[in-house]
C-alpha cells in the first residue's frame, strides 16, 4: 500500500444496463461499506424502463460524513459499453475506470487508471447457463472491486448469507463468483488502488433505509389501517412497504389482518377511498407523485372544505406532465399548497431524510385528525427511493396518539346542540363525530356544498363567508402545531441567511461549512412545514439577504414566502436546480459566489465578515 | 337539498316497528326536487324498506355523488350519517368507508349522469371488488340540474324536450353490472313501490354489491311524448321478470310458495327471499340465460323490471382482503401500534 493512499473519501459509480441484475449487486456493495462502519450514501439513477436502458448507481463514501452528492468520480465500474464515452469523462484525474475487457477498447485518457477485467469471458468459462452467465457478471465485478479498494470480504460473504439464508445453494454460487473476480485481480492487476476503504466506527446506532420504507413504518406506528393507492413512481414502494409490514405486524390469531390495502383504479379513486375511510373513523392514507396530485385535486378540495382528516404522501419527481418519472425534484409545492379550486390551502410537511419521513409520517396522522384537513407530506424521489444512512428509528411506548376533537357517545350526550361546524373553542377547529357513535345524536351531513354550522346546505353568502373565515382561522392555529423550522445561527453578525427544505439539506450543510472556512458566515433555516409560522417570518426579518435553495425552475418556495410572509422581493435570492439529480454542495457554493461577484449589496455584507475572520 | 326541517309531529296511532320506531322516524328533510319527481318516490321506498326491516338508522351510512338523485340522501334517514361526495366518485368514498367499518349498512344513491358518464370507472371497479353496498341509480336519462342534456343511459334516437334526437346509444347499467360480476342486479320503476320496496330490502340484506337501476322519470325535462324514460312510456313497455317477497329470517317458515312458479333463495345473513317467476322460463341465477333474455327484451323495446340476476356465491370485499372481523375503525390505536422492541428489531433489518 502506498503511503499517499486516501481512505474512506471517494465516489464510486457503477454504469449498467437496467434489468441485468446489477441493482442488487450494487446495493450489496453499499451495504457492505455501511457494515464496515463507513458513512455512505447511495443514489440509484435509473431509467423509466424495465430492461435494456442505461442505469447508474453512485456511492459516496465519506469518513467526514459529507454525504451529499458530488460530481467527479474516483472509481467508475463501467459495465455498459453504450455509455463508456460519457462515463469515462466523469472520472477525475488519477481516478480509475474499470471496464469489461472481454471486448478490448482503446480509451483516450491517459490521466486515469484504466483497468480491464474480462468479466463476460470469466463468466462464460465458469457457467454454462446463459442466465447465470449474465447475473454473476455483477457479482464478479463486486469481487474484483472488493480487492481493488479493500471491501472486507467476510462482510460481503455475511451479507450474502443474510440475503439468501433460505437458499444455501445460492450463497455458494455467489461466493464462487466473488472469488472469480478476486482471483483475476490477484493474478493480473496491481492492487489496491490509490483510493481505498477501511473499517470505521461511524455507523453505531445508524440504519440504512429509504424514505418510503421509513414513512410506511411511520404509518404503521401511527395506527393507519387503510391504504388506498394507485401505482406511480416514485411513491409505489411506500404502500408496498406498508403492506409488507402490515402483513407481519398486524396479523391476528385467526390469520386476518388489522389493515386494508386497496389498489385503486386511478388516483381519484385512491384518494376517494382514503377520504371515505377517514370520514368513517379509520386512519387512512394514500401515496402518489405529481401527476397523481393533479388528479386528486378535486377530492383534496372536498376534504379541505368538509374538514375530513387525510394523509397524503407526495413523493415528488421531475415535472411538468409525465416529466422525468425517475428523477428527483421539488416542484409540487405550489400545486400542493393551494391544491384544488376556490380558496383553499393545504398543510405541507417537508421531511429532509428517511428518519424524518418516519417522524413526519407519524405526526401527519395526528395532525390530520387534530386539524381535520389533508396533510400532504412532500418527500421526493431522492429521499423516498434512495438508501440513506440515518439514526435508528425511535419509538417511545408511552406515546399518546392524538385523535383531535372527536366526540364519543357519552360526550355527545353531554353536548348541548351539537353542530359539526361550530367553532366551539375559538381556534377554528370544530368537533366531529364518527358514524354509528350514538343511536340518536351526532348524525350530520357531510358535503362539498356550502354548509352552515350544522352541516345543512346553505346559499346564504354571509354564512359561506363565515365558514371560509373560520377555515383561515384554523390554518392560523395550524401554524404553531406544525414542525417548526430548524434554525442554525452560524454568526450573530451576519445579515446573510439561507433557506432550504427537504432533501437538499446535506448539500446545504456542506456548502455552509465550506463557506464558513472561507470566512463567509451564513445563517441557515430549514423550513419543515407550511403554512409558515412566525419563526419563519422572524428569521427573514433578521436578515438582509436570504438565499432560497430549491429544486424547481420557478422558485416555488420563494413565491410561497413572498405571498404568505409579505417579504420585499429584493430580499430573497433564488438558487435553483432542476436537472433531476440530487443537489451538490458545489452547485450551491458556485451560485452563492456568482451572486457575491455580481451583486454589490451582497459584497458589502460579505466583506466585513471576511475581515472578522 | 334543503334546510327545511319537517315538523316533528307524531300521531300516537302511527304503527311502530320492532325498534318501536314509526315510518316518520326514518324520514329526512323536505325534498326540494320538482313536484312529481320520480326520485321522491324512490326516497319513500327507501324509508319504507328501512322501517319495515327495523334497521337502526345510525348503523346506516348513506352516500351519494352529485346531481338531483344525489340530493335525495338528505331526504331520508335523518339519524344516519350522510356524505354527498363529488360528481361520479361516490363508489370510491363508499369503498373507503366500508374498508374502515365493515359492519355498517351502506346505501349509495347516484344518478345516470353520476354513474354512467363521469363515474362509470368507479362504478365498474366497485362492482369488481364486490363492495357491500346497495347502489341505487335513479335513472331518468337526463341531466336535470343543468337543465335537460341527454345522459348516457338515454336511448339512441329518443328525443329531448326540444325535439332533438339523441345521436348516441345507451349504456345499460344492469347488463354491465352482470358482466362485471355483481351478484344482485335489479331494475325497477320509481312509480312501482310494490316492486321496489322488496327489492331494496333484499339488496340491503344481500352481502355484496347490489344494483337497483330505477327508472325514475324527470317530470321537468324528460317526461314528454318522445321520451323513453317517461311515466307513460315505462307503463306501456314494462315487462316484469319476477316479483319478490322479502322474508326476514325469523319469518321464513311462513313462506307460501307454489312449486314451479316460485323460487326460495336464502341469503348469506340467513334472510330468505321468495321470487315469483312471472316468466316461467326465467332463472335469475343463470347468468347466460339472464343476459340473453335481457337482450331479447331490449330488442323488443321492453323495459324489464324485477330481480334480474342473483348470485349468492360471490365473496364480498373484506373476505377477499382478509381484513379483521372487528371493524378497523374500532380497533384501538394502542393495539395497532407495535412496540419499541418491535421497532428495534425492524431497525436491525436495516443494518
Amino acid at each position: 500500500m502506498s503511503s499517499d493512499s486516501v481512505y474512506n473519501e471517494l465516489v464510486l459509480k457503477f454504469a449498467n444496463v437496467n434489468g441485468s441484475g446489477s441493482a442488487s449487486a450494487n446495493a450489496f456493495c453499499a451495504k457492505a461499506l455501511f457494515r464496515m462502519g463507513i458513512p455512505v450514501s447511495a443514489k440509484n439513477i435509473f431509467p423509466s424502463n424495465i430492461q435494456g436502458l442505461p442505469t447508474w448507481y453512485e456511492i459516496k463514501i465519506s469518513e467526514s460524513e459529507k454525504l451529499a452528492r458530488r460530481d467527479g468520480i474516483d472509481i467508475f465500474v463501467a459495465m455498459n459499453a453504450q455509455t463508456y464515452d460519457q462515463d469515462i469523462n466523469e472520472v477525475i484525474e488519477n481516478g480509475s475506470f474499470i471496464y469489461d475487457s472481454s471486448l478490448l477498447r482503446d480509451f483516450k485518457r491517459d490521466d486515469i487508471n484504466i483497468i480491464g477485467i474480462p468479466i463476460a469471458k470469466l463468466c462464460a468459462d465458469a457457467y454454462t447457463d446463459t442466465r447465470q452467465r449474465q447475473l454473476f457478471k455483477n457479482i464478479v465485478y463486486l469481487g474484483s472491486l472488493s480487492l481493488l479498494i479493500g471491501i472486507d470480504f467476510d462482510i460481503i460473504k455475511q451479507l450474502l448469507s443474510d440475503q439468501f439464508h433460505n437458499k444455501p445453494k445460492l450463497i455458494e454460487q455467489n461466493v464462487k463468483a466473488l472469488e472469480i473476480g478476486r482471483k483475476y485481480i490477484e493474478d493480473n492487476i496491481k492492487y489496491p488502488l490509490n483510493k481505498q476503504v477501511r473499517k470505521s466506527n461511524k455507523n453505531t446506532n445508524k440504519i440504512m433505509i429509504n424514505g418510503n420504507e421509513a414513512a410506511a413504518l411511520g404509518a404503521i406506528y401511527a395506527g393507519a389501517t387503510v391504504a388506498s393507492w394507485y401505482p406511480i413512481t416514485p411513491s409505489t414502494s411506500l404502500v408496498e412497504a406498508f403492506e409488507k409490514h402490515a402483513m407481519k405486524l398486524r396479523k391476528n390469531e385467526d390469520g386476518t389482518i388489522n389493515a386494508a390495502i386497496m389498489q385503486a383504479e386511478d388516483e381519484l379513486s385512491a384518494i376517494g377511498m382514503a377520504i371515505g375511510a377517514n370520514w368513517n373513523g379509520a386512519r387512512a392514507f394514500t401515496a402518489t407523485s405529481g401527476p397523481g396530485i393533479s388528479l386528486m385535486s378535486e377530492f383534496i378540495g372536498l376534504a379541505y372544505f368538509s374538514e375530513i382528516p387525510l394523509v397524503l404522501f407526495d413523493i415528488q419527481r421531475g415535472g411538468p406532465s409525465t416529466g422525468m418519472p425517475t428523477r428527483t425534484q421539488q416542484s409540487d409545492l405550489i400545486s400542493c399548497a393551494y391544491a384544488s379550486h376556490g380558496d383553499t390551502k393545504q398543510v405541507l410537511l417537508f421531511p429532509s431524510d428517511p428518519n424524518e419521513c418516519f417522524q413526519f409520517s407519524l405526526d401527519s396522522f395526528d395532525l390530520a385528525e387534530k386539524l381535520q384537513t389533508p396533510i400532504i407530506v412532500l418527500s421526493d424521489l431522492d429521499i423516498g427511493m434512495n438508501d440513506w444512512v440515518v439514526d435508528e428509528l425511535e419509538w417511545n411506548d408511552q406515546y399518546q396518539h392524538d385523535r383531535g376533537k372527536v366526540l364519543n357517545s357519552e360526550e355527545l350526550e353531554n353536548t348541548k346542540d351539537f353542530g359539526r361546524y361550530k367553532d366551539v373553542d375559538g381556534d377554528g377547529i370544530p368537533y366531529r363525530t364518527i358514524p354509528a357513535t350514538h343511536p340518536e345524536l351526532g348524525a350530520y351531513f357531510t358535503r362539498g356544498t356550502s354548509h352552515n354550522e350544522y352541516g345543512g346546505y346553505t346559499e346564504n353568502g354571509l354564512i359561506h363567508a363565515q365558514t371560509l373565515d373560520r377555515l383561515s382561522k384554523k390554518f392560523k392555529t395550524a401554524e404553531n402545531l406544525l414542525p417548526q423550522p430548524k434554525i442554525i445561527i452560524n454568526s450573530n453578525k451576519t445579515k446573510i441567511g439561507i433557506i432550504n427544505f427537504g432533501s437538499t439539506t446535506r448539500a446545504i450543510n456542506e456548502s455552509l461549512e465550506y463557506l464558513s472556512g472561507k470566512g463567509i458566515a451564513i445563517n441557515h433555516m430549514r423550513i419543515r412545514s407550511f403554512p409558515f409560522s412566525n419563526n419563519i417570518r422572524d428569521f427573514i426579518d433578521q436578515h438582509d439577504i436570504i438565499f432560497v435553495v430549491e429544486q424547481n425552475r420557478d422558485a416555488q418556495m420563494k413565491t410561497l414566502l413572498k405571498t404568505e410572509c409579505d417579504i420585499p422581493i429584493s430580499k430573497l435570492i433564488s438558487i435553483l436546480n432542476y436537472d433531476g439529480m440530487p443537489l451538490t454542495s458545489k452547485f450551491i457554493i458556485d451560485e452563492i459566489n456568482k451572486h457575491i461577484e455580481e451583486n454589490k449589496d451582497i459584497n458589502d455584507l460579505i466583506s466585513p465578515l471576511i475581515k472578522i475572520v | 337539498m334543503t334546510f327545511i326541517k319537517k315538523p316533528i309531529f307524531r300521531h300516537p296511532s302511527l304503527p311502530k316497528n320492532d325498534l318501536g320506531l314509526t315510518y316518520r322516524d326514518y324520514e329526512g328533510l323536505v325534498s326540494t326536487l320538482c313536484a312529481g319527481c320520480g326520485h321522491d318516490s324512490i326516497t319513500s321506498s327507501v324509508i319504507q324498506a328501512c322501517y319495515d326491516m327495523s334497521l337502526p338508522a345510525h348503523k346506516i351510512a348513506k352516500l351519494s355523488g352529485i346531481g338531483c338523485s344525489s340530493k335525495t340522501t338528505n331526504y331520508f334517514l335523518n339519524q344516519s350519517h350522510g356524505f354527498n361526495t363529488v360528481h361520479g366518485r361516490m363508489p370510491s368514498v363508499a369503498t373507503g368507508a366500508n374498508l374502515a367499518n365493515r359492519d355498517l349498512i351502506y346505501i349509495g344513491v347516484s344518478g345516470d349522469g353520476d354513474t354512467a358518464s363521469i363515474g362509470l370507472g368507479q362504478y365498474c371497479h366497485a362492482i369488481r371488488r364486490q363492495l357491500n353496498l346497495t347502489y341505487i341509480v335513479e335513472n331518468n336519462g337526463t341531466y336535470g340540474l343543468t337543465k335537460g342534456q341527454f345522459s348516457a343511459t338515454n336511448d339512441k334516437n329518443s328525443k329531448n324536450k326540444k325535439g332533438n334526437d339523441n345521436p348516441f346509444g345507451a349504456i345499460d347499467l344492469a347488463l354491465m353490472a352482470i358482466e362485471l360480476g355483481a351478484g344482485f342486479v335489479a331494475r325497477s320503476f320509481s312509480g312501482d313501490k310494490e316492486q321496489l320496496v322488496p327489492l331494496i330490502k333484499t339488496a340491503i340484506a344481500y352481502n355484496g354489491f347490489s344494483l337497483i337501476d330505477v327508472i325514475s322519470p324527470c317530470v321537468t325535462f324528460n317526461n314528454h311524448q318522445y321520451s323513453t324514460k317517461s311515466y307513460d312510456y315505462i307503463r306501456e313497455h314494462n315487462a316484469t321478470m319476477g316479483e319478490l317477497d322479502f322474508i326476514p329470517e325469523k319469518d321464513s317458515i311462513e313462506i307460501n310458495y307454489k312449486e314451479g312458479e316460485n323460487i326460495d333463495i336464502s341469503l348469506h345473513d340467513g334472510t330468505n327471499i321468495n321470487l315469483h317467476k312471472l316468466d316461467a322460463s326465467y332463472d335469475p341465477r343463470n347468468q347466460n340465460d339472464v343476459v340473453n333474455k335481457l337482450r331479447k327484451y331490449r330488442g323488443e323495446g321492453k323495459v324489464v323490471t324485477g330481480l334480474l340476476y342473483l348470485n349468492e356465491e360471490v365473496s364480498e370485499m373484506h373476505k377477499v382482503l382478509n381484513t379483521s372481523k372487528t371493524p378497523l375503525n374500532e380497533i384501538p390505536l394502542d393495539t395497532l401500534c407495535p412496540s419499541h422492541d418491535e421497532l428495534n428489531s425492524i431497525n436491525k433489518n436495516f443494518t
